[in-house]
């Protein structure tokens, strides 16, 4: 693992986070949606919160395939649950909600879980899943492409 | 009837969700470390790369069907119980599934860890 990788892991957990922090913003804006006026769900896509949002949503997913790319999907979910944690500080100090003693308990159980797996080896797949991969020819062809 | 629907829309929302984790997670360990890809060749190539995976694919069809499946569920439970029960056990699942699908080394380290964080995405609900 190096500290560029560790930089991915941070972005899975910051842009997931502050994509649904201003997607939650931006509805409120919006109002409820119901299922009988779609289009004022597309409507909503002009919001700059909800653009925004968007934005950091398609950065998160970057990451994330980034990060699946060189590293156990066992490894990725919990280490990047440190998102739960900022988006409830988020939600309390920028967004001003009510975090109870029961969340922080919660987000102290989070934070545990995420040391746990950080501190291990982030891939562990076995050569017998690698040697599945057609990964030799498509390889070969995309070194064409240079 | 309402409480069967709800629990029926979670049942599906971490079925198709753990598929999509793992159908994603294959897809990407085939394309490769796309740090190093990066070296060789332009984003351009890597991006078309990823989307040419069909499990790539696979795997964006199945989130489609979590997404609008947590849509249905909310609009039958409430979102306290959906997003939550939902989240938590898929962080489960996704453990049981990488273990036998992905053959992931899922130790007891990791299991610990995949409860706790599903135990605390239930009390961030709460």
């Amino acid at each position: 693992m190096t500290f560029r990788k560790y930089l991915v892991l941070a972005g899975v957990a910051l842009f997931a986070s502050v994509g649904d922090s201003m997607l939650s913003r931006g509805m409120k804006d919006v109002g409820s949606v119901s299922i009988h006026h779609l289009q004022s769900l597309i409507l909503a896509v002009l919001n700059p919160w909800i653009a925004g949002g968007i934005l950091f949503l398609l950065a998160f997913f970057a990451a994330y395939m980034t990060a699946l790319s060189w590293a156990d999907l066992t490894y990725v979910l919990p280490a990047t649950s440190i998102g739960y944690v900022l988006l409830a500080l988020i939600a309390k100090f920028v967004l001003h909600e009510q975090v109870t003693l029961l969340r922080w308990l919660g987000i102290f159980l989070i934070a545990v879980g995420v040391s746990l797996v950080a501190g291990g080896p982030a891939l562990t797949q076995t050569h017998a899943a690698h040697e599945q991969a057609p990964a030799e020819t498509e390889l070969a062809s995309l070194g064409g492409e240079r | 009837m309402r409480h069967a629907y709800t629990w029926g829309a979670i049942a599906v929302i971490v079925l198709a969700s753990v598929t999509g984790d793992v159908l994603l997670s294959r897809a990407m360990k085939q394309v490769g470390d796309v740090g190093e890809l990066r070296k060789r060749s332009s984003i351009l190539s890597v991006v078309a790369r990823v989307l040419q995976n069909p499990f790539f694919l696979l795997g964006i069809v199945a989130m489609a069907v979590a997404f609008f499946s947590l849509l249905f569920g909310l609009s039958w439970g409430d979102v306290s119980l959906v997003a939550p029960a939902s989240a938590s056990l898929t962080f489960v699942g996704n453990a049981a599934a990488a273990k036998l699908f992905l053959h992931e080394r899922v130790d007891r380290r990791r299991w610990m860890a995949a409860a706790l964080v599903a135990c605390g995405v239930v009390l961030l609900a709460g």
